[in-house]
């Protein structure tokens, strides 16, 4: 259960970003999440609801996730494959020398502002 | 004209954390105090762990703990107690793990005059503490015989950011069917340089072990 953790964090960072571009209301965060990055999108969304309503800047906003599916790359044949079907056993060849190519972000993407 | 106007962001979210933990790493290291961080489940047995290894070590560093724990303060007055060094207690009001800054602020709490080694026992929790740098120059866990060989398979970030891993109540292994042996090797395929030190904190066997390798961290960071 760190989703409340990690919102503070986003929250931290929108605050500063929306500083940064003279922003005084944000409609929507969109986040980028790895498939493998062990976040839960639903409880993310859940937390976000409490806590960024109680921001003026971020009362009512939404949260939009973007799911990054986790790819791993073999080091001995070369070749990609789903990291969630296979782990870390390479399907081509059985080499377990492998690397998550990505699918580990927990990452800011963008900010919605309204235009008024 | 759009509805929304969109400000690219493209940032970590743990990012900011990883700058801070640098920092404050890097200040530790000039002033010469070594932070450890330990990290494990609930009930693995830190704190006796830790009263055993201190109670080792006292006459040899000046060392200060730094206990994290969601609520109340029983882990602080025990270390004190036990031991008789300086402790001190942080909530994290609800947190499952402490980040850099919170790490700087319970620093900020002690009397580092003379200190050589700070430990930092984190929530227990072997998911989130994990995922935040917390500035310390090692990490460590624990993992308990109960507790069961496949969690370094379960659990695989906790045991692939440990320096160390030391493997507590080691006397009831009998029991648990615990195997000591795939244990290990489980370890090794998420960080073939952990290095792994079996103990059982009760009768204090093998506790000298991981003493000895705390000391000769302290010192390295010190020449």
């Amino acid at each position: 259960m760190h989703e409340l953790g990690i919102v503070f964090y986003i929250i931290r960072d929108v605050k500063a970003a929306a500083a940064e571009n003279s922003v005084q209301r944000i409609s929507a965060v969109v986040m980028n999440i790895g498939e493998v990055s062990t976040v839960v999108p639903e409880y993310l969304t859940d937390c976000w609801r409490w806590a960024a309503d109680k921001e003026p800047l971020l009362k009512g906003s939404e949260l939009k996730i973007n799911m990054i599916p986790a790819v791993t790359q073999c080091q001995d044949c070369g070749q990609e494959y789903e990291t969630v079907k296979y782990g870390k056993t390479c399907p081509h060849c059985g080499s377990g020398n492998t690397f998550l190519l990505k699918g580990n972000e927990v990452e800011i993407k963008e900010i919605e502002v309204p235009n008024n | 004209m759009d509805k929304v106007r969109v400000i690219e962001i493209k940032k970590s979210v743990f990012a900011e954390n990883e700058q801070d933990a640098n920092a404050l790493r890097q200040e530790l290291k000039d002033r010469g105090v070594y932070l450890l961080n330990l990290m494990s489940a609930p009930g693995s047995g830190k704190t006796t762990t830790l009263i055993k290894t201190i109670n080792l070590l006292k006459d040899k560093l000046r060392i200060a703990v730094m206990e994290a724990d969601i609520d109340s303060d029983v882990d602080a007055v025990k270390i004190k107690e036990a031991t008789g060094i300086q402790s001190i207690q942080l909530h994290t009001g609800g947190m499952c793990h402490l980040d850099a800054e919170m790490t700087r602020q319970g620093l900020d709490g002690l009397d580092l005059d003379g200190v050589d080694l700070v430990i930092l026992e984190n929530v227990g929790n072997l998911v989130c503490p994990a995922e935040f740098d917390t500035g310390a120059a090692r990490n460590a866990m624990i993992l308990s015989v109960p507790e069961g060989h496949d969690k370094p398979l379960k659990y695989p970030l906790m045991f692939s950011v440990c320096d160390v891993v030391v493997i507590n109540k080691m006397d009831v292994a009998p029991y648990f069917d615990f195997d000591l042996e795939k244990c290990k090797e489980y370890i090794a395929m998420r960080n073939p340089n952990a290095k792994v030190i079996p103990i059982c904190a009760k009768t204090g066997e093998g506790v000298e072990a991981f003493a000895q390798w705390l000391l000769e961290q302290v010192q390295t960071l010190k020449h």
